[in-house]
């Protein structure tokens, strides 16, 4: 039958088109509902084109610093509207990508909103597809502002990441407020294109998920390029003009100004569940507004799985994309590899980088863990004073005992390809020991990783 | 390139199947949802089925073989493909993983090298044995014999949490051969648990240990359950027959009809008093037992009751059941009255709150009215789960089931 398949799946995005694939490689029939482009926000709206614009970003703070390298260059001048344009043939190249890999897999793409209904049935327009044996959902989540304090999204002056990624030029002043991975990396895009960028937390230090030691070095980091870096610091009033906003921002019990040509809202995200027949399959959500899924992420109705931003937290495409790979293992009858949710990396792609995994200090510490804690900084590392990126560190906490990674942070050109040894070496519980047995190449970056190792083994050598 | 076949959870609670037969050799063309192999799982005989087109190239489980659940068993290819590392997939494991509840020899913490080692397994023994460098450090630190741990990772890796959780590994088992009884031969033969063995094993200690069982005895007068048996069979004709299990059944639903409070599964937190009466059916199979069920046995005609029996029965014995069929009794009936047993006790099948035993019909002296008769009688013993089902509840019970069996016609009303 035409409309029936054994798997169908709401949602295209990095969830939802990884567990089409998964399902079509284990000879299940599938198809994806989707009512814009395949990729969803990541590949759209999200991680692919913010790495274009971070390069760009890149690539002018490295101009600023030519002469050093002995190439001159004259006037550095950027032009937003370019690296917009640029981003934007970067994410639809991906975007195409996902539909051919739709293709290659024989999965039924059915382009629309779809609405679930009971029975394992999806109802798309006027037509309704069923599903023999699962119905996964995987419809993500958005940007979201803060009406409360005033600060709705407008789209002119105060913005989401969806707006920022279509500026044709860069505002001459922005607020960004909220510094978790999305308001770290648009400050500082903006910041290379020119702009002056004051960011606002409201907990007490940027990046506040981080370890403390990467908060620190990231505020420094910022401040020196001109980035006014407010944390602990909550807005309570907005007055939002046609051309400018006015926040009023308290901190330390001073209440201060801050005014700028735009508002960037990166102050977490909202999850999709409205108008998607969630309640009327039985299925139920949590407190915090997710999709209520059990250890084999089915929902509670029987036979329908969530996988994604939507099923819990933490909120990232790869966390989405390996939840998809395992309901497709589980759904065709496999024994799937269990998820460590504890095991999922968590990078933010600003200069320096920053990439994490495991427990930070601070929690090691809250959990009563007996740690040790090992430090390299690349200021003592060859490869980064050769490319002049001398910012950051590699740091390593294991337990005492045994010598278990419990948590690794590293801050740093190239954080985010440095962190997967670290992901590897957890995954399958490797010590410090072996992260240091492993012969590391001389001269590069990753060195300073078991030079941490052997720092938590009290025997560092280069330092 | 060649995809992988592998043992596929085929029932809910299955952790490992045993390959009885392959449908394909080597070499023969496979379509998607072409039947591959039979795979005894925990509770049946099932298909294992294609899920890609090509031609099965590669082998790895033999019949006869048990491996866990996610295991290699074979490859599907292009004719003449060569499987890469083909020897390197997960070896068949003889021996099974220790089930969650098997009692462990005690806490990680506690055990020391001295300590009785358990069998270890022949593939343990055939070389290096899979763990994490935690693992094995934690081991080392410990004491704890890394070959006695059952491992969860990937191909049976040991890790952090095998060791801590300290699962070990049940004795090394082979698969059974036939034994033919000579003088002289051996003693006794060592039988390995065979799939539905222990699944057996494992429900009917979950039973016997953690519920309260008490037994209520009542003997029957089947006179005129006889009579009537005898009259509606000759009406029947070659329609097909009763029998006084299928009469005994179609009692029990309708007393179990009226008597809800005996209708019910104990649910740890709560009591299920089911509306529907779903009466399971204990069936002798080669080496154990299974339940299979007759769906609102209370609506169903004597005759009806009979055929889905005869076709349930003949099911379970050919493992032909499927998890639908023998899942979801709300009571059930156990019957060895054809071994010539007077009165016996069955074991509750939980989550259900009662089981009666049926004997066989005994002709005996019964003093009647101050005279002595020759009757034919049946004792029937209800197991009733305390928790569920209170002493007077189970009698009530009972007494209506007794009093329909003795005055059949009640069963028309």
């Amino acid at each position: 039958m035409a409309n029936s398949f054994d798997v169908i799946i709401l949602g295209g995005g990095p969830a939802g088109y990884v567990c089409a694939v998964r399902c079509a490689q284990l000879g299940l029939s599938t198809a994806v509902v989707e009512r814009d482009k395949m990729g969803g926000v990541c590949v759209n709206i999200g991680c692919i084109p913010t790495k274009a614009l971070l390069h760009s970003a890149h690539l002018a703070h490295a101009l600023h610093s030519a002469a050093d390298f002995g190439i001159t260059v004259g006037d550095v001048k950027t032009d937003y509207g370019v690296a917009m344009k640029r981003s934007r043939r970067v994410a639809d190249t991906n975007s195409k990508g996902a539909d051919f890999l739709m293709k290659k897999n024989k999965v039924t793409v059915i382009k629309g909103t779809g609405i679930l209904m009971a029975g394992k049935k999806i109802k798309v327009g006027s037509d309704v597809y069923a599903a023999t044996k699962a119905v996964i959902i995987a419809t993500g989540s958005r940007v979201k502002g803060i009406p409360q304090i005033g600060l709705e999204i407008n789209k002119t002056t105060v913005i989401s990441s969806d707006e920022a990624l279509f500026l044709e030029k860069a505002p001459a002043s922005i607020a960004v407020v909220g510094a978790g991975a999305v308001g770290m990396e648009f400050a500082d895009i903006f910041n290379a294109f020119g702009s002056k960028v004051t960011l606002i937390e409201a907990l007490p230090r940027i990046l506040p998920l981080e370890d403390a030691e990467a908060s620190d070095t990231m505020t420094k980091s910022y401040k020196k390029r001109g980035i006014d870096v407010l944390a602990g610091a909550k807005v309570k009033k907005a007055d939002v003009g046609k051309s400018k906003v006015t926040l009023e921002v308290e901190s330390g019990g001073q209440t201060q100004k801050v005014e700028a040509d735009m508002v960037l809202m990166a102050a977490g995200r909202a999850v999709n569940t409205e108008n998607i027949g969630l309640a009327e399959c039985g299925i139920k959500l949590t407190d915090r507004g997710f999709i209520q899924v059990d250890a084999n992420l089915q929902t509670t109705a029987p036979g329908y799985y969530a996988i994604g931003d939507i099923a819990g937290p933490p909120m990232l495409a790869h966390k989405g994309s390996r939840e998809g790979v395992v309901v497709a293992e589980k759904i065709a009858g496999h024994k799937a590899h269990a998820i460590k949710y504890d095991n999922v990396p968590s990078v933010t792609y600003c200069h320096p980088e920053v990439a994490s995994i495991g427990l930070s200090e601070d929690k090691a510490k809250e959990q009563k863990f007996d740690y040790v804690v090992g430090k390299f900084p690349f200021s003592a590392n060859g490869r980064a004073r050769g490319t002049g990126d001398t910012e950051g560190f590699v740091k390593i906490i294991r337990d005492k005992k045994y010598g278990e990674i419990l948590g690794a942070h590293i801050v740093g050109a190239n954080a985010s390809e440095m962190i997967h040894e670290l992901a590897v070496a957890r995954e399958n519980e490797y010590t410090v020991e072996e992260i240091d047995l492993a012969i590391h190449a001389h001269p590069t970056m990753s060195e300073a990783v078991a030079q941490a190792a052997l720092d938590s083994l009290g025997r560092v050598i280069d330092m | 390139m060649a995809t992988t076949v592998v043992m596929e959870a085929l029932s809910p609670t299955m952790e490992e199947g045993r390959l009885v037969k392959w449908s394909k050799k080597e070499g023969d063309a496979v379509k998607t949802g072409d039947t591959l192999a039979e795979v005894e799982t925990d509770k049946a005989v099932m298909e294992l089925v294609a899920r890609a087109d090509g031609s099965l190239i590669k082998v790895v489980v033999q019949e006869g073989q048990t491996v866990p659940v996610g295991n290699v068993v074979a490859y599907i290819g292009t004719a003449g493909e060569k499987v890469d590392g083909a020897s390197a997939p997960a070896p068949a494991k003889a021996a099974a993983p220790a089930p969650a509840t098997a009692p462990a020899p005690g806490p990680a913490a506690a055990p020391k090298p001295a300590a009785p080692a358990p069998v270890p397994a022949p593939t343990a023994e055939a070389g290096r044995i899979k763990a994490s460098p935690l693992a094995r450090r934690i081991a080392q630190e410990t004491g704890i014999d890394l070959r006695s741990v059952v491992g969860s990772g990937p191909g049976g890796r040991v890790t952090k949490k095998d060791v801590e959780s300290g699962s070990r590994q049940p004795s090394a088992v082979s698969m059974p051969t036939p034994v033919v009884r000579t003088a002289g031969g051996p003693a006794f033969e060592d039988v390995p648990l065979t799939q539905i063995r222990k699944t057996i094993a494992k429900r009917l200690v979950t039973s016997i240990g953690p519920i309260p069982h008490f037994f209520l005895t009542s003997e029957v007068d089947m006179e005129r359950a006889a009579e009537a048996r005898e009259a509606i069979n000759k009406q029947l004709g070659d329609q097909g027959k009763i029998s006084f299990n299928d009469i005994v059944i179609k009692a029990t639903a309708l007393a179990l009809a009226k008597h809800r409070a005996c209708n019910a599964w104990f649910q740890e937190d709560h009591i299920r008093y089911w509306n529907e009466v779903h009466v399971g059916m204990a069936v002798a199979v080669e080496d154990g037992l299974i339940t299979p069920v007759i769906r609102n046995a209370d609506l169903k005609s004597m005759l009806a009751i009979g055929q889905e029996a005869k076709v349930l029965a003949g099911k379970a014995r050919e493992r032909k059941l499927q998890p639908n069929e023998y899942t979801g009794a709300t009571f059930s009936v156990s019957n060895l009255g054809m071994f010539d047993i007077d009165q016996f006790t069955a074991v509750i099948n939980p989550p259900e709150a009662g089981i009666l035993a049926v004997g066989s019909i005994v002709s005996k002296p019964v003093a009647e009215d101050g005279k002595i008769e020759i009757r034919r009688r049946l004792r029937l013993t209800m197991s009733c789960d305390h928790r569920v089902i209170d002493g007077a509840t189970g009698a009530a019970f009972l007494k209506t089931l007794k009093q329909m069996l003795e005055n059949p016609l009640a069963m028309v009303l």
